[in-house]
């Protein structure tokens, strides 16, 4: 499967990290090389979520799950974003990425070009910033929200 | 209002009651009524005796003022809504949440009803996100079980095993075999609690509240023998990176063979109470079906997907701890509801009791923890005695142990199916990032596939029969 994949995208860097298989793809061919995954065997979507390496250089990866029944079987997809850019969604492919890929914009701000509602899941629409982002600090504002009363 | 009757005196009544009662048609009201002699309070002796009656107001008059005579007509309320019902073409958006008592926890589902049938649903989470994914960055690897015990709070060893198994791959860490059969046996312990809860809240939904009560006791069977052994009944923080925190304790190997016994004939019962009623096929079968190919689509794993028909289980494809050593059988279904969700899930408890009993059997002597310095603690005895042990401790509690740069993703099979984390660790005592992949999270975004264009009532079945525990969907 990995071999078919790997002849499939000449672009695909496999790799191997501590034993499970990764692939780093660019982003333009993202939704196509997720599409072929599906095609070979990769069929059920697991998992999608970002990483904020502050000082490397795409700031952000967005990182996919795939997952193959038989023969069971992973595939770890890597995609570099530098801060500012967008990545293309994959929920023409997979829909269950859209719940994950609302879940990325809301934590990490990393926007997913082509997603049918790309708005904020676990926090509240007034919510300012994207506090998984390493440079966002902890705990130094003690609230949050927009138009709240201040004490003092 | 009319002025009510006189009820000591009768004299109030209708002239033609009153007519009536003269000819001796009717029994005047005066004499229809027992009355009392009462002593009046505040009186030394009952002197002053008044006639009252404590039963007039229980009594139908023949005549009554006009609202009275609506209200016992049943026509007190106009009912205006018979005439223009809502028409098919029309539709309403209700909210349900996020403090309905069958959402299990704080989710909220918008929909959408044309009559009583769904036509959307949106799922609206993020109620209980306490930012649990950032709090793991601030805590050490020594500490971290502490805090993904608090994420799926039914099952908290798989999040532990899931955790302590990925650290454990960065480290490449061995770990003791007696370890290794303590985590099998809490963990599956830990679903057979987990199914039995849910099967009673599930049972509750759908009207069967005999069903929680059973499935809350077999429950507590389990949770007291977690409790012996961890100290706590939630939150254990019992396995960690480098095996588990303590040895079972004396006895263990009773309690084991007594919740497996209370457990199997517990779900005899509830298969003689459920799985023949009528009302609950009525209830179950057909509904909040998910395909196959949905499964796929969404992520849909754990007994959730083998109620479909998908034969997968990461216990077999992707074993951890050891568990390939154990014989053990996965269910499937082939209906994909929610009755294939029951029928899936109560021979799950009986694979895992089998499991426990083989590990129970299988238990090897030995060390709870791995011999490595750097990452257990050494005994407190050997800390008087060696300036190293010392040293390690220290290092080992203020900064915590280092672990290798790299990624790792690790998945278990939890309750409710894969439970996956994603560790990135930059060479420090901290993680870089960790993520937690939720099962909950995928099924609560699977409930529009499974609830479109199907009863309002099926909406708690179907809701129920995901078991979405919301701490794992919201973190």
């Amino acid at each position: 499967m990995y071999e078919d994949l790997a002849s499939r995208f000449e672009s695909a860097g496999f790799g191997d990290s501590k034993g499970q298989v990764i692939v780093r793809v660019p982003s333009a061919d993202l939704v196509g090389f997720v599409d072929a995954a599906k095609d070979v065997g990769f069929r059920m979507f697991i998992d999608l979520c970002a990483v904020d390496y502050l000082h490397r250089d795409p700031r952000f990866e967005v990182v996919i799950n795939l997952l193959s029944i038989d023969p069971p079987a992973r595939v770890r997809i890597l995609v570099g974003v530098p801060a500012g850019e967008s990545v293309p969604s994959i929920t023409g492919v997979f829909p269950g990425a859209d719940f994950y890929e609302r879940e990325a914009f809301d934590l990490f701000g990393v926007q997913f070009e082509g997603h049918p509602d790309l708005t904020r899941i676990l926090l509240p629409d007034d919510w300012e910033g994207h506090p998984l982002r390493k440079d966002v600090p902890v705990g130094s504002v003690p609230v949050q929200f927009k138009g709240t009363h201040r004490v003092s | 209002m009319s002025k009510p009757p006189d009820i000591i005196t009768g004299d109030t009544e209708a002239p033609e009651i009153a007519e009536a009662a003269k000819q001796g048609l009717v029994t005047p009201a005066s004499e229809r009524r027992v009355t009392h002699d009462l002593w009046l309070s505040g009186t030394e002796a009952p002197t002053g005796t008044g006639r009252f009656t404590d039963e007039g107001a229980q009594e139908m008059l023949l005549d009554e003022g006009p609202e009275v005579l609506a209200g016992q007509r049943g026509t007190l309320v106009v009912d205006d809504y018979g005439d223009d019902a809502v028409s098919d073409e029309v539709t309403q958006i209700i909210n349900m949440g996020p403090q309905h008592p069958a959402t299990h926890g704080v989710l909220r589902l918008h929909l959408e009803l044309e009559g009583e049938t769904i036509k959307r649903v949106k799922p609206i989470i993020g109620y209980l996100h306490t930012g649990m994914e950032r709090t793991a960055e601030a805590l050490t690897y020594m500490q971290g079980p502490t805090n993904v015990t608090r994420m799926d709070y039914l099952s908290p060893f798989h999040n532990e095993l899931a955790f302590s198994l990925a650290v454990e791959h960065l480290l490449d860490l061995e770990i003791p075999p007696r370890a290794q059969t303590i985590r099998i046996l809490m963990t599956e312990l830990n679903r057979v609690a987990s199914h039995l809860l849910w099967a009673a809240t599930t049972g509750l939904d759908l009207g069967a509240l005999s069903m929680m009560i059973y499935g809350w006791r077999e429950r507590e069977a389990v949770l007291a023998f977690f409790e012996k052994t961890t100290g706590l009944r939630m939150n254990h923080n019992y396995i960690r990176p480098g095996g588990v925190a303590a040895d079972l304790p004396d006895g263990w190997e009773e309690d084991v063979v007594s919740i497996e016994k209370t457990v199997l004939a517990g779900l005899t019962d509830y298969e003689g109470l459920l799985m023949g009623n009528p009302i609950f096929i009525e209830r179950t079968q057909g509904v909040g079906v998910l395909t196959p190919a949905e499964c796929f689509a969404f992520g849909v794993t754990g007994p959730m997907a083998r109620a479909s028909g998908i034969d997968f289980d990461l216990r077999k494809a992707f074993p951890y701890s050891g568990i390939e050593n154990y014989e053990f059988e996965v269910p499937t279904a082939q209906h994909g509801d929610v009755y294939d969700r029951f029928i899936v899930r109560f021979e799950e408890i009986r694979q895992s009791l089998r499991i426990v009993r083989q590990a129970a059997e299988a238990m090897p002597l030995g060390d709870t923890r791995t011999e490595d310095r750097k990452v257990t603690p050494p005994p407190r005895a050997r800390i008087d005695q060696s300036m190293e042990a010392l040293i390690h401790h220290f290092k080992i509690f203020t900064e915590g142990f280092k672990v290798p740069a790299g990624e790792v993703y690790q998945a278990v099979e939890s309750p409710r199916g894969e439970l996956g984390m994603y560790l990135v660790s930059d060479g420090s005592a901290k993680p870089w990032r960790l993520h937690v992949r939720g099962p909950s999270f995928a099924h609560v975004q699977a409930l529009p596939a499974m609830l479109t264009d199907s009863l309002i009532a099926d909406t708690i079945a179907a809701l129920a029969s995901a078991d979405p525990v919301m701490g794992d969907v919201d973190r």
